[in-house]
This record gives C-alpha cells, structure tokens and sequence, in this order.
C-alpha cells in the first residue's frame, strides 16, 4: 500500500454542474434521442448524484446537464418551493452552479425540476420542465419482466394494461388508478408520467413546454415534446377524470388560504377551523397560492389609490 | 368448392442443433423421432396439407408423433426450422413465417384463435372469465367497455357459460367450463381459422359430447375453419371430415375420415383404428 | 390554524445535519477524533466494503467517508460513487492480469495439494469467536509489539511473489473447457445500463459493485436449494493486483500501482456439450475490491447461476439474470427505500380521492342488487 499518498486538497470543489461534461453529454445525447422518439424510455448510464436514489437523482441529471448561467431554476416538490426535499436540491444546485438565478414564479423560470406535480399556470414554450419518476415503466403493473416490456412496447402490445381498467370497472365500477396514470404519448408509446395526480395529466397534453422525465435509479430518460398528443389511457365509453373535490354537497372545495376554486388541493386534518367534516383544503401548488393572494391585495389596495388621487 | 385458408408447405420442427442425418435416421420406419447422432428431435418433417373456409381437419396420432407441434408452429408458439405456411385472409395473403413478431402477434390475436388441452396456457387466470375475453377484443383495438362486456356476455352465453359466473376467476370453474370460457375466448375476434389442442382430452364423457357437440354447432353458424388435433379416433369421426395420421413427426396417411376410419392404409393406422374399435 | 405543513425546508436541513454531527462528536471530551490512518488500519474490512461496493478504489478516501457516516457501509459506498461521477475518464483499464496477485491468502478446498500449496493468511475462518477482553483498553507499546512480532518471525525469502492458478491445472488435465477468447470488449456498467439479455461481462461487472449482503442473500437461496450449483471452490485468493496502464506516450504497459483484491473460482457440476464435445466441470467467477471472501464466493456461485439461467431458462430467482443484476446495488436499493420517507402528500391524495369514490359507488350498489349480474 502506498502510505505516502495524501489527499487532494481541492475534493471539496466541484465544476460547473457537479458532473463532469462527458457525462452531461451522454445525457444531453439521450434527451435528444427521447426528444425524437416521444415516450420511448430511452436507457442511460445514470450517474450517482450525492443525493439518494428516488430522491430526485434522474431529474437532477437532467436539469445540471441543461442548466447554463443565463438560466433562472425553479424546484418543488409535492408542488411547494420550500418543501424540505425541493429545498436541498436548489441548495445543491445553486452551491455547484453559480450565476444561476432562482425564482419561486413559475412564469419567470426557465427550467422547473417537480417532484409530483406540473404547476397549475400554463408554462410557454421557453420553459423545460423536468420531472422526477421512480417507477419508469406503466407496464410494469403487469409484466415483471424488462425484456419482455421492451418487447410490449416496440409492439405497442397493451393489451394486457387495458385489461387492468377493465377488472377495475368490473370490480369497483371504476378505474382506480389515482397517480401515475398511464397516458399514451404521439400515438404508440404508453408512459408513467411519473406519480403526478391524474389533475396534471391533461396538462401534458399539446404542452407548450418542453417536458423531460429522469429516472436515476431505473436509468431511462423519456419526453413529451411540445405540442405532442397525449392521451390518458381510457375507454370510449368510460371517460378519464380527474381528483373530484366536490364536498357532499356538490360543491367545488376552495383553498382556505388564497380562495381558489381551479387547483389541486392539499386535504388537512384541523379540528378547530375546518369545515363540517373537520378538513380544510389548501392549494397544493404553493406559488399559485402566493400569486392569487398577491392579486386580492393589489385589487384590494386599487382602489384606495384611486381614492387617494 | 370453398375458398383455400391455408396452404402449408413442408413444414419441419427440430429441437436441438440438428445434424446432417436427422432427417433420414428418424420417422417412422426409424422408429424415433431422436436423432441417434446428435440427439435432436425431429418433432414434425415434411407436414403439407391445404384447408379451406369452413372444413374441419383432424390430426391423429400418438404422443410425440408431432400433431401438437403443428398447430404450435402456425399459431407461433413455436418458430419452424423450416417449412412454409400461407394463411388467405379476405382480402389478403400472408407468407406466416416471413413476418415480423409484432405482424405476427397480430394474425394470432386478431384471425387464429387456439383452444389448448391445458387451460392455463389459454387463460389468464389472474383476470375474470369476462376479462379473459375483453383482452383478445382490446388488442383487436375494441375501446368501448360497454361494447366489451356485450360481446364478452353473448360469446359465454353461447359457450353455455352461466352469465353470472362472468365476473368470476376462471380458476374456481370446473375444467370443462375452463375448456368452454376458452373457446369462448378463441371466438372473441370472429377468427376464421380455430386451432383445437386436445380440447376434451381429460374430462368426463358426458362433458366431452357437449364441448364436441358446442364446437359443431360453432361450425355450421360460423362457418370457422378449424384443425383438430387430438388422440381421440371417436373425435376426428365426430369432427372432421379430413385427417392426417402422424407417427415420429411424419404424416403417413392422410384422406377422408371416414375413408381412413374403413379403410385404413398403413399398418400403422390399422393398429390404431383395430384398437380403437 | 391548527395545521403546520413540513416547511421551511433549509433551517430543517441544517439542523438534521449538525444534529448528526453532534452525535458523532458528543463523546469528544474523552475520545479523540478518528485518524483516516486507523480506520484505514485498523478498519480494514470495512474499508473494503466501500471500496468495493462504491466501484472506487481508493481506500483512504472510503476511511473518510467511513469516518464522515459513522460507520455507515452503505452511505460511504454511496459517498464514493457520487464523488465518481465528478471525475472525467482519462483513460480504460484494459484486462488486468490476476495471476500477477501478490498473495498474502490462497486456499484451495478442491485439492489438498495445489501447485504452489495452501496459504491460509490472515482469515477468521478458524477463529473461536471468543470476544478478546484483552482489547477492551489496550496498550499502545503492546499493540505496536503486534505488528512487530508478526515481522520479525515471518520467515522473509521462503514465500515466492506470485501462484499459478488452481484453474490451470484442471484446464491441463482436460476437466475444464479451455478458455475461449472473448470478442470485444467488456461491457461498462457505468457508461451503459443494462438492457437484458446482457453479456457476462456485465452481469460480472454489476456483481463486483454489488451490496455484499444482497449478493449473500440471493447466493444462499441458490446453495439451499431454490437452485443446485453445488459449487467446490477451486481456488480463493486475497492480495494485491499490480494495475497495468498503457504509457500515456509509448501506449506500453507500465504499473502503476496495486489494489488488494479477493477473487474466487468455483467448479460446479460437470455438463454435457451441446456440440457433442466431451463433457466437463462448469466454472463461476468472482471478484471484488478489497478483502471481502463473502462477497467473492457468492459473486462466483451467482455467476455460475446465471450462466446456467441465460442457457437453459431460470428455474428460480437466482438464476434469473434481471432479478438478480436490478436488485443487488447498495446505492439503489437503499436509496429507493429511503425515498419512502419524504412526502407523498399528492399522491396520497390522490389515492384517498378514488378510494373514496370506489366506496360510494360500492355503498350505491349494495342498495339495488349486485350489478349487471342481474
């Protein structure tokens, strides 16, 4: 053993983007190529990033193999910007990427890294949203087997996923996929779009924005391209739906801070303050939240103003 | 005369690596179908036959003479070693073994249905008699659930399947009504062309006359071609009007039923029907 | 405003972390930090499982990252593969030859006479696992008079550098196939990912960076009998592999440097030829960084079980190249189950949504009759 080696003393800094650049070009590589093949899992040797596997480690290749300096990244997780995972992985960002801009707004952010949710304000055709998936593959649900799905896929043989809505219907009247709702992309390939509500699936849909999806553990990278059909997986007859918040009495619920009726919404257990069942509901999306706030307050200072003059 | 659907051609299937003397050290005069030099067994050679729209063919024979591994190969559960099969669809005509495996699986799901002798390999049993159907209709592209569940509900019904059961595991049925979801499940897609494996080898007599006597009637109302493949000389009396008679992977006889159930022309055949009788 | 969401993510993050840190240190008043040097030293088995299982080595970075997570195997392999994917490849590590091992263990229990002959080294096989009171304050003149005595009775010039391998003889005397060439390269499981089928040289490479515990636990199922290897081991050696890179002018191989490594080749039940060739014993490999013997003997009985299962089909889990190739690195495994900790809020919303609609549509049904039975 060699006793005479010392440590480098410069371990502790890391370049732009923390990875070294061949490996942001192999991946940089496979988004072109999931890019060019809507939906098609396309595999990648995923790098250990210093965060956990499943916790963001495929969108977080994604988005430092994206990222420049002239970029503004905007990361959340369960749809909040301070939630404690969405705040690690900015730190971690913003500590090996400097001269990037960081913004909670999702209209003033160039690339978004989501963990669960696609924000609710529309995003533009010069936006990237990466989002983080644990389980790659919508056939897994009933094929084990990687080899055999890649052989379902290129044949487009989903048959067998059908046949899963079908039990659902016959055995609860109803499909009971509530996340990670298998959604057909361009016309052939069925993907996970990751464990988002199936509220955000239609939001992939002839997207104005460009939407890459990373999974690190499981190694596949795939996209919707803007302006890409994609399609819940459904029958004709038996419509795909989203999160019903209606209350009993056929209602929309609101959120109890901002007031909004058209969001996803978090459910609370608040014995003191909730409504007749004891819950109250809050935006899930938290900068969708601040911005309806936001809006009240100025529309309710307008006038004053006004006054004033 | 009726139109051709399906023309096959020299068909062969050797498992193992095969030698240059398979072929002329096994069959019937062989009295193997092992190849003795290298081990091979040349499960079918040679097998050529033409069906038409609405005939039923028998195949006859022992264990290992090769009958199943026909209609393994022509519904592609088995690839040939060599040998061609021609299926003429309405408007079209398909060279089976030059087509691609996604080509393939489409002929299988949307225009050949198979009846296995073991229910396990032609039905899913993690999914409900109903939903076994629904899987051959959704990979024929049928999306409307509603439409589903009808034709699910008519074929079990035609089947004489108990409608309520439809919503059942078929695990919990008894082997015939297994046997009858099956065929049931074969039919989902109106295929022209039926294959038969063994379907009432193992079940009581009684329930054996009623699946013959269903597969019949399926016959004169569907006008479906079908190959039957079976053991059984009472089955290709009752079934068919052609047979085959196959021993160590070669066909050796092959006429009118009737013809070779009277007037048997190989010895071998003659042991076989004396037997039987 | 009774609810309080898990927020404020950054003052949590900080604190979790000098929180972890205190523990390592609360003891400080009586116990001096821990030096690179001993865990390194005095560690060493642990040092290994890192290198190993982190695919890196370099044993004095494990020892920091050994002492950085408190002993944890997992996180400091987990350390080392993200200090890895910072690093530019300069260069490939062509073929190294492992003959050239400069042994300090070698046992063979196929044969009781092996070319060169048995070494046992330094092993606990034959240990009493009595603990060692005698360690619970130990003296620093007597804990340097350890190593010294070792020294001083080791007989210096009987021991030659290097063994032939047990392998080649059986190959001589015709009861192993001979070696066939192996066309291309190996396969390079940190710039490809597996797509099965995949070639040895992958399921070989993905084993070496296995968890030591999984490859144990898949192993063992194989030798109790959800599988028949019934493996012998032909030979098991531990020493260091002079690493050979090609001059980075004249492209000649030149060493530069050494890493210790445990390697394992058994012979398992003899089978026939396809090609009607004679028949002969069948081989599995392992090999791994470090001084790990587990680890290499499981590789090794795992190798020859997935040989078996990609020629003739898997009969059980451990022959089954995906499950046994997706399910043994420490790094996913343990990273996936840690994920289950952090928020599912949407998701479970979500699943309390259909839920919900499944029990009312239920409750509405049991009222008339059971549907479309009827």
């Amino acid at each position: 053993m060699n006793t005479t080696y010392e440590l480098p003393l410069d371990e502790a800094g890391y370049a732009f983007g923390f990875m070294d650049e061949y490996a942001k070009k192999e991946v940089r590589r496979t988004i072109l190529k999931a890019i060019c093949i809507p939906g098609y899992q396309t595999p990648y040797a995923s790098r250990e990033m210093p965060m956990g596997r499943g916790f963001g480690t495929g969108g977080l290749q994604l988005t430092l193999s994206l990222i420049g300096s002239d970029d503004t990244l905007k990361v959340i997780d369960q749809g909040a910007d301070d939630s404690v995972n969405a705040v690690n992985l900015r730190q971690f960002v913003q500590m090996t990427c400097p001269g990037v801009d960081v913004t909670e707004k999702t209209e003033e952010a160039t690339l978004i890294q989501s963990r669960h949710r696609i924000p609710e304000k529309p995003l533009t055709e010069a936006q990237i949203l990466v989002l983080q998936v644990p389980y790659p593959d919508a056939l897994v649900v009933v094929e084990a087997s990687e080899a055999r799905r890649k052989t379902m896929h290129g044949e487009a043989d989903y048959s067998r996923l059908l046949v899963k809505l079908y039990e659902d219907l016959v055995k609860f009247d109803e499909i009971t996929i509530s996340h990670r709702y298998p959604t057909r992309v361009h016309g052939h390939y069925i993907i996970d779009p990751s464990p988002i509500p199936r509220w955000d699936v239609p939001k992939l849909h002839q997207s104005k924005a460009l939407i890459l999806l990373g999974a690190g553990r499981e190694k596949k990278i795939y996209a919707v391209p803007p302006y890409t059909i994609a399609e819940p997986l459904a029958f004709e007859d038996v419509v795909f739906r989203v999160e019903d918040f209606r209350d009993a009495s056929g209602n929309r619920r609101t959120c109890s801070r901002c007031g909004a009726s058209n969001s996803f919404l978090d459910e609370f257990s608040d014995e003191a303050d909730g409504e007749a069942d004891g819950k109250i509901y809050q935006c899930s999306d938290s900068a969708y939240c601040d911005e309806q706030l936001a809006r009240q307050a100025s529309a309710y200072q307008k006038p004053k103003t006004e006054e004033a003059a | 005369m009726s139109r051709k659907i399906l023309e096959v051609n020299s068909l062969t299937k050797i498992h193992g690596t095969g030698c240059p003397l398979c072929l002329a050290s096994t069959g019937p005069e062989a009295d193997t179908n092992i190849c003795p030099y290298c081990g091979s067994v040349v499960a079918a050679h040679g097998v050529s036959f033409d069906l038409y729209q609405g005939e039923i063919l028998g195949i006859i024979g022992e264990s290992g003479s090769g009958k199943s591994t026909v209609v393994k190969t022509l519904y592609f559960d088995d690839a040939p070693s060599a040998g061609e099969a021609v299926f003429f669809d309405e408007d079209a005509q398909y060279d089976l073994y030059s087509l691609n495996a996604a080509q393939q699986r489409s002929l299988r799901n949307k225009r050949f249905g198979m009846v296995y002798q073991n229910p396990h390999l032609g039905l899913n049993f993690n999914v409900s008699a109903g939903g076994n159907i629904a899987e051959r209709l959704l990979m024929s592209d049928v999306a409307n659930y509603g439409a589903i569940r009808e034709r699910a509900r008519n074929l079990l019904v035609r089947t004489e399947v108990l409608e309520n059961r439809m919503d059942e595991n078929p695990k919990k049925f008894s082997g015939g009504m297994q046997q009858r979801v099956q065929i049931a499940k074969a039919l989902a897609t109106r295929p022209p062309l039926l294959y038969l494996d063994e379907v009432t080898t193992g079940l009581d007599l009684s329930v054996q006359a009623a699946i013959l006597d269903l597969i019949l009637e399926i016959q004169h109302e569907l006008g479906t071609a079908m190959i039957v493949v079976t053991h059984d000389l009472g089955v290709v009396r009752l079934l068919a009007g052609r047979t085959l008679v196959m021993k160590y992977g070669r066909v050796i006889e092959t006429g009118l039923t009737d013809q070779i159930l009277e007037d048997p022309q190989h010895a071998y055949t003659q042991r076989l029907v004396a037997s039987a009788l | 405003m009774g609810y309080v969401a898990i927020k404020g993510g950054k003052a949590a993050i900080e604190g979790a972390a000098a929180a972890t840190d205190y523990l390592r240190a609360c003891n400080s008043e009586r116990e001096a930090p821990l030096a690179l040097g001993a865990i390194e030293g005095q560690l060493r088995l642990l040092v290994s499982r890192a290198v190993s299982e982190g695919g890196l080595y370099h044993p004095k970075l494990a020892a920091l990252a050994i002492k950085q997570f408190q002993g944890d195997t997992l996180e400091a392999a987990f350390a080392l593969r993200a200090y890895r994917s910072t690093k530019p490849r300069l260069l490939e590590t062509p073929p190294q030859n492992t003959a050239k091992m400069r042994v300090i263990r070698r046992i063979s229990s196929a044969f009781k006479d092996i070319p060169g002959g048995q070494m046992l080294g330094p092993t606990y096989d034959y240990a009493l696992r009595l603990l060692n009171l005698g360690l619970v304050n130990e003296d620093p003149g007597v804990f340097r008079a350890i190593a010294r005595r070792f020294l001083d009775d080791a007989p210096e010039n009987e021991l030659p550098d290097s063994f032939p391998k047990v392998l080649d003889a059986l190959r001589a005397e015709g009861l192993l196939p001979a070696l066939k060439p192996v066309a291309g390269t190996s396969f390079d499981v940190t710039r490809q990912s597996l797509i099965f089928p995949v070639p040895r040289s992958a399921a070989l490479a993905t084993m070496a960076r296995a968890e030591t515990g999984s490859l144990l636990a898949i192993a063992y199922s194989n030798m109790r009998g959800y599988g028949d290897v019934h493996p012998t081991i032909a030979e098991l050696r531990v020493g260091y592999v002079p690493v050979m890179l090609p001059h980075p002018v004249t492209g000649e191989p030149m060493e530069a440097g050494e890493a210790l490594m445990t390697e394992c080749e058994v012979v398992a039940m003899f089978e026939g030829d396809d090609q009607g060739g004679k028949p002969a014993f069948t081989l599995g490999y392992g090999a791994c960084f470090g001084h790990n013997e587990v680890k290499a003997i499981s590789m090794a009985i795992l190798d020859r079980a997935l040989q078996k299962g990609m020629k003739d089909g898997a009969t059980n889990p451990s022959e089954d190249p995906e499950f046994v190739l997706l399910h043994v690195d420490g790094v996913d495994s343990m990273g996936f189950a840690s994920h289950y900790k952090m928020p599912h809020y949407v998701t479970f919303q979500s699943d309390m949504d259909r839920l919900r609609n499944t029990q009312a549509k239920a409750q509405q049904k049991d009222i008339p009759q059971k549907k479309d039975t009827a």
